[in-house]
């Protein structure tokens, strides 16, 4: 059996590994915790790395994060859920602090500023492209009522400038009555 | 004063923030630009391509930048526990019910109802930094004021994406340069 002191020790340096090279966000950052933690150290059962990352992505705030929680608490619990999260949080601190420190000084800066302003439409051509994907997906699963939510949302957001909190918690509410009734009809 | 502010902003970011990626867009849109004007949306969106390019999530790496921006490093610190504290205490409470129980539905369909409004929510979001490209921070829409460098940038880096397939990190930077360029030759 291997010593807890150890365990945390591993998860601490894995998860800073995983959060500080990983680039592309939560969804692959939790592919490659399945990599580490299920099939180099066989520490969790893959059925069960399946869950955890189905809840890591099904609960609110950043996907890197609460994989980091649900693997650490998994296997250490509340000590292993809180090493990871720091091991996780670590890199991008000492990334984006070092980045704003010098932000300020370079703002100004001809050739950075007229390549930020480039890349401003660069980074509009990656969600315009995200978008398109996720749209795609989402129109051709063919359910009428989740194509009204998106086109109700979008018109809500963009044109009205309701405030983004109130389209989750409605549709919060909306999912977890139809859960319920359709619970009841399969009954 | 200044930080209860910053951590509760930052609080609503994780805990309403669903589905990993740029779901958070919108929201940290919401707090830092609308609500409380910490950023100018040409910031925002230099921190959202700033995001793209380094490790981390988008959630944690805003909180960092705004809160050094706005109280330094201990801004940044209180910001960033802010964000995280959501997801340690609803994703362990979670992990707890489901290693004990091992059912989700509900949980799952909450997410599959908010799924089609995220992405709206992120189209969104996206218009006004398309918006903020091509007609600058006042963003005042008229045709003569459109700067169409960037629009023809835009183009050409939703192409590339779309048809190209190409990372989208190499495309932001390919933005940059064409702008940088573009800018030389004195267009």
């Amino acid at each position: 059996m291997r010593s807890k002191k150890e365990t945390l020790l591993k998860i601490f340096i894995s998860t800073l590994y995983l959060s500080a090279f990983t680039f592309g966000g939560g969804y692959v950052i939790v592919t490659l915790m399945k990599k580490k933690f299920v099939d180099e150290y066989h520490w969790i059962e893959e059925d069960e790395m399946l869950d955890l990352i189905a809840i890591a992505q099904s609960s609110p705030g950043a996907i890197a994060v609460n994989g980091a929680i649900v693997v650490g608490y998994k296997l250490a619990g509340m000590t292993g859920a809180l090493t990871a999260i720091i091991a996780t949080i670590i890199p991008p601190f000492l990334i984006i602090s070092i980045i704003s420190v010098c932000y300020n000084a370079f703002r100004n800066n001809f050739i950075i500023s007229q390549l930020l302003e480039g890349m401003q439409a660069g980074v509009g051509a990656v969600i315009a492209a995200v978008v398109y994907e996720m749209a795609a997906g989402i129109i051709q699963g063919k359910q009428f009522s989740s194509i009204v939510i998106m086109l109700v949302s979008f018109v809500a957001t963009c044109f009205f400038e309701i405030n983004v909190i109130y389209v989750v918690l409605i549709c919060i509410v909306i999912g977890i009555i139809k859960t319920i009734w359709l619970r009841r009809r399969a009954k | 004063m200044i930080y209860l502010q910053l951590f509760f902003s930052f609080l609503q970011i994780g805990l309403f923030s669903f589905g990993g990626g740029y779901a958070a867009m919108p929201l940290i849109q919401g707090q830092i630009v609308t609500a409380h004007k910490w950023l100018s949306m040409a910031e925002f969106t230099d921190l959202i391509t700033i995001s793209q390019m380094t490790p981390g999530p988008i959630a944690v790496n805003s909180a960092t930048f705004v809160g050094i921006k706005i109280a330094g490093i201990p801004g940044a610190i209180i910001a960033t526990a802010g964000c995280i504290l959501p997801s340690c205490l609803i994703v362990t409470l979670i992990a707890k019910f489901y290693l004990k129980y091992r059912n989700m539905d509900v949980l799952q369909g909450v997410l599959a109802t908010l799924r089609p409004a995220v992405v709206a929510m992120i189209a969104s979001a996206g218009i006004s930094i398309l918006v903020t490209a091509f007609w600058g921070n006042d963003a005042v829409i008229t045709f003569i004021g459109t700067n169409w460098i960037m629009v023809a940038i835009f183009i050409v880096c939703f192409i590339l994406l779309q048809k190209g397939k190409l990372n989208p990190i190499v495309v932001m930077l390919l933005a940059g340069v064409m702008k940088l360029a573009a800018a030389m030759i004195g267009a």
